[in-house]
């Protein structure tokens, strides 16, 4: 059996962040309603998109999970009494709750089409969720407008590459239009984060830390 | 006649309960906690049918964030809790939440005998190779060479491996998952939860305030290359080469669950009190 080392290097908190505004794109309505699960279960990530209902139940999956993904973060930085990154990443969970909402509108999906639990994604987790590791109880709005930023451009990388391997002409319309507006958030992000004072660089500075093996 | 109603099946949600977790932002434990309720919601269990018992440490405040039956209770000693809850009450789906100071040190003579009883019980333990709450000391699954004003220049000890001590004792489920993929890691907990016996899951759950490297196990965990295997030998085997950060079920034996028979001399309380009275 090996033994592990330790990894030294210390990640600095590297924040990065988001938001975005407008609706996703609509997809037809067509038998969506009635199969939206069996729709999931084969798209599931790891089986790849290959209809365009398939490609709606992702996207919407996409949004369910980055929303309670930046609710849990407000509530977090909420405990910690930092009320304005909580009251900035509750904003952007209610953005995302808005887009899911609005996709489900547009399929005619009376409830979730995806159980969470059951959704595998390409990787560990969707496109654009928040990494929970990048938090500090201490961290800025334009931190969290960082990871924002980084969400966005993850999402419209995405789209970018399915739209490019997809063989379903519904899917790469669709790709294609996700991709212009998760591109038309990454530019508001951007104008966001020129509008936010940059952190100096002692924000990590805490008077009574609660760390005491550094 | 009506026919009796069915309760829907719940959300992951319906399993959180109204308290806000107070663990560090960033804390792998967040996403362990929507683990365990995505896979509950996957079971289609509901809330009064299921017991979430802990020990002492950050991990162990998980009872308190679900709606579930929750027992918050002595440092090391939740196992032998559980044991008594699950053999009292078999209809209940009985989880045990604990971390690597708390299973592995205080607790770590019941794990080797909860996984050599092998009541049917389903074991989680976030391990963060650091006892977090109490400020950074090593634990036994800490390195020997992490340094730190606590154990300067490292402790120099062998870490403790806990899937080879589990899979040695008798557990019936051996696995390890990783915090920072939720969706996986609730895959794991709902398999172990139906496999009759002791399955003992390990996650790993990064704490990026005394660990801040720990952000790296993103990068550094990989899904094992094999699938699970029924044979002890050969996932022993595989464990050897293993360097910690393979992620999946080892192990998934059929050993029968411990489970004296229900009903059989028991006792009522009037008369345990009897045998109490001078």
């Amino acid at each position: 059996m090996s033994t592990k080392k330790s990894t030294k290097k210390s990640t600095k908190n590297s924040a990065k962040p988001g938001v975005k505004p407008s609706a996703k794109p609509a997809a037809k309505k067509t038998k969506a309603a009635a199969a939206p699960k069996r729709a999931a279960a084969k798209a599931g990530g790891k089986a790849g998109i290959s209809s365009s209902v398939e490609f709606m139940v992702h996207a919407y999956a996409m949004e369910a999970e980055a929303a309670e993904r930046y609710a849990e973060f407000a509530d977090s930085m909420e405990v910690h009494n930092n009320r304005e990154v909580a009251e900035l990443f509750r904003k952007l969970s209610r953005i995302e709750q808005r887009h899911a909402d609005q996709i489900l509108e547009q399929m005619g999906w009376k409830q979730s089409p995806v159980a969470s639990a059951n959704y595998r994604w390409e990787g560990t987790e969707g496109p654009e969720t928040a990494d929970p590791t990048e938090l500090h109880y201490l961290m800025l709005p334009y931190h969290a407008l960082q990871i924002a930023l980084l969400n966005e451009k993850r999402a419209r990388d995405f789209f970018t590459h399915l739209a490019k391997v997809t063989k379903d002409a519904g899917v790469r319309k669709g790709a294609l239009e996700m991709e212009q507006e998760e591109d038309e958030h990454v530019h508001l992000i951007e104008a966001w984060l020129k509008r936010t004072p940059k952190p100096d660089a002692n924000w990590q500075a805490d008077q009574d830390p609660p760390v005491l093996s550094d | 006649m009506n026919s009796p109603a069915v309760a829907a099946p719940l959300t992951a949600q319906a399993f959180k309960s109204d308290y806000k977790p107070i663990w560090c932002p960033g804390c792998g434990d967040y996403s362990v906690l929507s683990s365990f309720t995505k896979a509950f919601a996957k079971l289609e269990l509901r809330p009064e049918k299921v017991a979430v018992v802990s020990g002492i440490g950050c991990s162990s405040r998980i009872p308190a964030y679900t709606n579930c039956y929750g027992f918050h209770g002595v440092h090391g000693r939740s196992l032998a809790a559980a044991a008594g809850l699950k053999l009292a009450r078999p209809d209940l789906t009985v989880v045990v939440a604990s971390g690597d100071g708390d299973g592995y040190s205080i607790g770590g003579n019941h794990f080797l005998h909860a996984c050599r009883r092998n009541v049917d019980l389903t074991y989680v333990v976030m391990d963060n190779h650091v006892y977090g709450m109490t400020k950074g000391q090593p634990s036994p699954t800490t390195e020997p060479d992490w340094d730190s004003k606590l154990s300067p220049g490292g402790t120099g000890l062998r870490t403790f491996n806990p899937l080879v001590i589990a899979l040695a004792a008798g557990a019936n489920f051996v696995a390890r998952a990783f915090a920072g993929d939720p969706n996986g890691t609730a895959d794991i907990i709902a398999e172990a939860i139906r496999t009759p016996g002791f399955s003992f899951v390990e996650i790993l759950s990064p704490c990026i305030t005394f660990r801040p490297e720990q952000r790296e196990w993103k990068q550094m965990v990989r899904p094992a290359s094999v699938p699970s295997t029924d044979d002890a030998a050969r996932a022993a085997r595989r464990l050897m080469t293993d360097d910690g950060m393979n992620i999946g079920v080892l192990y998934k034996g059929e050993r029968k669950s411990y489970q004296p028979p229900v009903g059989k001399g028991k006792k009522r309380p009037s008369d345990l009190e009897a045998e109490f009275a001078l």
